[in-house]
């Protein structure tokens, strides 16, 4: 068919083939409505029709279309792609039903006739509805997949497919989890069609609703179950919903672990589900469970990494013995807490015959999992080495000879610090293995290098070290820190290493502050040095002495909290 | 004991004129007394977090700008304020959690902790059951802390602009694990616009209305959206062209500077570097201005940067040729060049009326 009112054809004649053979029912009626010629497919349309009928007869709505068509011939009547989406709603302006087909009609005007074109487009509109409504599905299940895959917590990925199954499924639904061992009962959510789920624990015994036991087994596979409400338990009797004629029981498959049982109340007596809630049902427990039994394996995994991990974290420091401790950590890789370097701060309290605190701050080879596992060994054994710690060089030679024995080639630079109380000011013993040296920052902003230089353990059969005395006044503060730090490449042109040099600039700045700002100092600005930038694994301890004696008064209530 | 007379001037204002003395003596114990005293006479705590410490701690921000408090002191007076709140914790038994989970965080990168932790302290007064994560948290933990433990909702605070865009990332992967995200604090804008332009679930201008908001729990969100779905313009690239090769702008912005005014070359290393620092808070806040899309972000910190200029007595001359330099950088880039004309017009016209 073609748009252009310039090509109409003359009236054609009964003998005019090309017009005979037009598969497309034409009419040609008369501005009376009176048809005066038919086609040969408008023939095959309506048999009984003959040249003198009336349109309006043969079909009202074209009759009335041909009226209106009359009197308004510019409107444009022809614009198929608004019709209804539903093939058996048609405006009669634009097209109707003739004998169960779906028929567009459009008119062509020449002198005091009107050719009226048929098209048959039943089958493109049904297409087109039979698409749409997959296109429906389709984002419904892709919203139901994204809604599911979002969180890895068991409870919440139970509230998604409670909430979900609620709204396409049933007027109300519960989900239930396999038998909890730590709190005994069935971890379960309900939700109301339009409510928020609420979690509850079922004390029940599941094989009070009929399939329920074998759903939340996992095994074998069954089918769902159709339950008649009156044989139902107490506990699937919902209140504030309208009234429930069927109850159906979903095992949600769990690959490999059982995932748990989908709990529907439905308004719907039949026992099935319509053939689109069918396919619904179906994809949506696969993907339910599958996301209900990865949320538990993810829980299981990771509550297993944190038991493992907790070991390996640094510790938060605090005041201990009247000295101020303060740590601050960053590891190497974004999405870990932990690597090669580590800290730690002993208590006198801990050490029999001991009235020095130690602190160690250190850094082994390599990074990572790996190089925390390290860590986590030597933080042990200087533990299991505590008794040791009035000697320095001890401690570190018994370590030494400890990772000699291991198989591994592994190394640690470590620098250890006994401080204790004296009067106002706190006494320092400080010993340097092949670590970066200490640094002390005086009244007045003043920094020191504390000249206690040895070899890192773990290589040689000895350890070589000297460990020198520091005093700190008031306000005073010694500073142990990684190469992390030192090594940290940013800064405002990109390029440059944070350095030695710098280091001592801040902490110039850093005089007469506690430990818990000049460690948070010390890290803020070499990670604002690096910026968005990668960077090694960075420690800092400050061990500062109090200023006055204010802070020793606060120290009774002061258990670390210090995260800000 | 208190008598009467210690009592009186224990209302908000006072209570927080006290704190800020003994604070910027860097004297935690009187710090500690004098709120310990002020929930003694029965000062409503919440006030005393809010009003006081937050008082001092909003005075600290002033000082500083106006040059009256060094960096290293405003560190020290935090560091004192923050041992303040947990000796409050000890005072006050905290009431029984009984609403719901929340998870206070703040955006990486951000070192601003005292309002994320002003607000965990008021909603765990409010009854709330609070997760305090602290300042600098990689998204990462964040979300694998939501898988942990699943709280209803998360309170994410950022106060430098700058970390907008990882704020976004940040929201937009919070509500693709399910939980839906309050936002606060300067960066989103003192009317909230950029919590709004996020796709936050809810903003609060502060810690009050924060815990208010939050009586009521927020939907979980069920589809995430993509970052890029609130942020069309992005698609110029703009945004990511000045970001990666922000220390190249820099350098060449430095090497302009030079050109124009050979004075700046026989400058010390350390001006010349706090030179640098400046350009690179030009080219971030240029960056971010660029990314939320809002001119106004970058004007605003150019007239900000100009009156801290002012305060320190700084060479009032540079920003503008620094401008000038960057405008001819960036010539190439639509929306730079028309944030860059508007800041320079702003510099000029503030300019005129200091000597007019």
């Amino acid at each position: 068919m073609t748009d252009s009112p310039q090509v109409v054809p003359s009236i054609p004649g009964a003998a005019d083939r090309g017009w005979s053979a037009v598969p497309h029912p034409a009419l040609v009626v008369d501005l009376g409505g009176v048809i005066q010629a038919v086609n040969h497919a408008a023939r095959s349309l309506f048999p009984d029709l003959s040249p003198g009928d009336s349109l309006t007869d043969l079909v009202d709505w074209l009759g009335e279309a041909h009226r209106r068509f009359l009197l308004e011939p510019d409107t444009d009547l022809i614009r198929p792609h608004a019709l209804p989406a539903d093939p058996t709603e048609v405006d009669a302006e634009l097209g109707g039903l003739i004998r169960g087909r779906r028929i567009v009609a459009r008119p062509v005007r020449d002198g005091d006739m009107v050719v009226w074109w048929l098209t048959d487009n039943t089958d493109t509109r049904m297409a087109m509805v039979a698409l749409e409504r997959e296109r429906k599905r389709t984002a419904l299940l892709s919203d139901a997949s994204a809604a599911l895959m979002g969180s890895l917590n068991p409870r919440l990925s139970m509230e998604v497919v409670a909430r979900l199954a609620a709204e396409h499924l049933g007027s109300a639904a519960f989900v239930l989890a396999p038998i909890s061992r730590r709190t005994g009962g069935y971890p379960a959510v309900l939700c109301r069609r339009g409510g928020r789920p609420e979690r509850q624990r079922l004390d029940v015994d599941p094989a009070d609703l009929p399939g329920l036991a074998e759903a939340l087994q996992g095994f074998p596979p069954v089918p769902s179950r159709w339950i008649d409400p009156a044989t139902a338990p107490d506990w699937v009797a919902v209140e504030d919903i309208g009234p429930i004629n069927s109850i159906v029981v979903v095992p949600l498959p769990g690959h490999g672990v059982p995932a748990g049982a989908l709990v529907l109340l439905r308004e719907e007596p039949d026992s099935a589900f319509t053939a689109e809630e069918e396919t619904f049902a179906r994809l949506f427990a696969a993907r339910a469970g599958a996301a209900m039994s990865a949320a538990r394996m993810f829980a299981q995994q990771a509550s297993v990494t944190e038991t493992l991990m907790r070991e390996l974290l640094p510790p938060r420091l605090e005041q201990l013995g009247g000295v101020e401790f303060a740590g601050r950590y960053r590891a190497a890789r974004d999405g870990e807490r932990v690597g090669g370097d580590f800290y730690d701060v002993h208590s006198a309290a801990v050490m029999p015959d001991a009235d020095e605190s130690l602190a160690v701050l250190g850094d082994v080879c390599g990074k990572g999992l790996e190089a925390a596992m390290l860590t986590g060994k030597i933080r042990t054994t200087l533990r299991a080495l505590l008794p040791l710690a009035g000697d320095h060089q001890e401690l570190l030679n018994q370590l030494n000879s400890t990772l000699l024995n291991t198989n591994d080639t592994q190394f640690v630079t470590m620098v250890l610090v006994s401080a204790k109380r004296q009067g106002t000011s706190v006494r320092l013993r400080v010993t340097c293995a092949g670590h970066p040296p200490a640094l002390v920052v005086r009244c007045g902003g003043r920094v020191e290098e504390i000249d206690s230089a040895g070899s890192l353990v773990g290589v040689l059969p000895a350890v070589t070290s000297n460990t020198v005395e520091v005093m700190l006044a008031p306000g005073e503060t010694c500073v142990l820190y990684t190469d992390g730090i030192l090594e940290a490449r940013g800064g405002p042109l990109g390029d440059a290493v944070f350095g030695e040099q710098r280091l001592r600039q801040v902490l110039a700045d850093c005089a007469d502050l506690p430990a818990e700002a000049v460690a948070e100092r010390v890290q803020m600005l070499a990670l604002q040095w690096v910026g968005d930038g990668p960077h090694d694994d960075m420690a800092v301890v400050a061990i500062t002495a109090p200023r006055g004696n204010h802070l020793a008064a606060v120290g009774g209530h002061s258990r670390g909290r210090y995260t800000a | 004991m208190i008598g009467p007379e210690q009592v009186a001037p224990m209302d908000g204002v006072s209570t927080a004129e006290l704190l800020w003395r003994a604070v910027l003596a860097g004297d935690e114990f009187a710090s500690g007394d004098v709120v310990v005293r002020a929930l003694g006479a029965g000062v409503d705590p919440e006030s005393i977090l809010l009003d006081a410490i937050g008082g001092v701690q909003r005075r600290l921000g002033e000082e500083w700008a106006a040059n009256r408090l060094t960096v290293a002191q405003e560190h020290a007076a935090t560091a004192i304020n923050d041992k303040v709140i947990t000796t409050f914790g000890y005072v006050l038994r905290g009431r029984q959690a009984d609403r719901g989970k929340v998870t206070v965080a703040c955006v990486d990168g951000e070192w601003h902790s005292m309002p994320a932790r002003l607000l965990t302290e008021v909603l765990k007064l409010r009854g709330f059951d609070v997760d305090y994560l602290g300042a600098l948290v990689p998204a990462q933990h964040l979300i694998a802390h939501l898988h942990r433990s699943a709280p209803d909702v998360v309170a994410l605070s950022s106060s430098i602009a700058t970390r907008l865009p990882v704020a976004h990332a940040t929201i937009t992967a919070c509500q693709a694990a399910a939980t839906p995200v309050i936002a606060g604090g300067a960066a989103f804008g003192a009317d909230g616009r950029y919590a709004r332009l996020f796709g936050a679930d809810a903003w609060a201008p502060d810690a009050r209305a924060a815990a208010d908001r939050l009586v009521e729990p927020l939907p979980r969100p069920m589809v995430g959206h993509q970052p890029i779905d609130d942020l069309p313009h992005l698609a110029d690239q703009e945004y990511t062209l000045v970001s990666r090769n922000s220390s190249q702008l820099v350098k060449a912005v430095l090497t302009g500077l030079e050109a124009r005014n050979p004075l700046l070359r026989a400058r010390t290393e350390p001006q010349r570097h706090e030179i640098a620092e400046t350009l690179v808070q030009v080219v971030e806040y240029l960056a971010t201005a660029l990314y939320v899309g809002d001119d106004e972000l970058f004007s605003d910190f150019v007239h900000w940067m100009a009156t801290v200029h002012a305060a320190r007595g700084a060479a009032p001359g540079f920003l503008m040729p620094a401008l000038e330099v960057l405008a001819t950088e960036m010539r190439d880039f639509t929306r730079s060049t028309v944030m860059l004309d508007a800041a320079r017009e702003l510099v000029a016209a503030e300019a005129r009326e200091a000597t007019g």
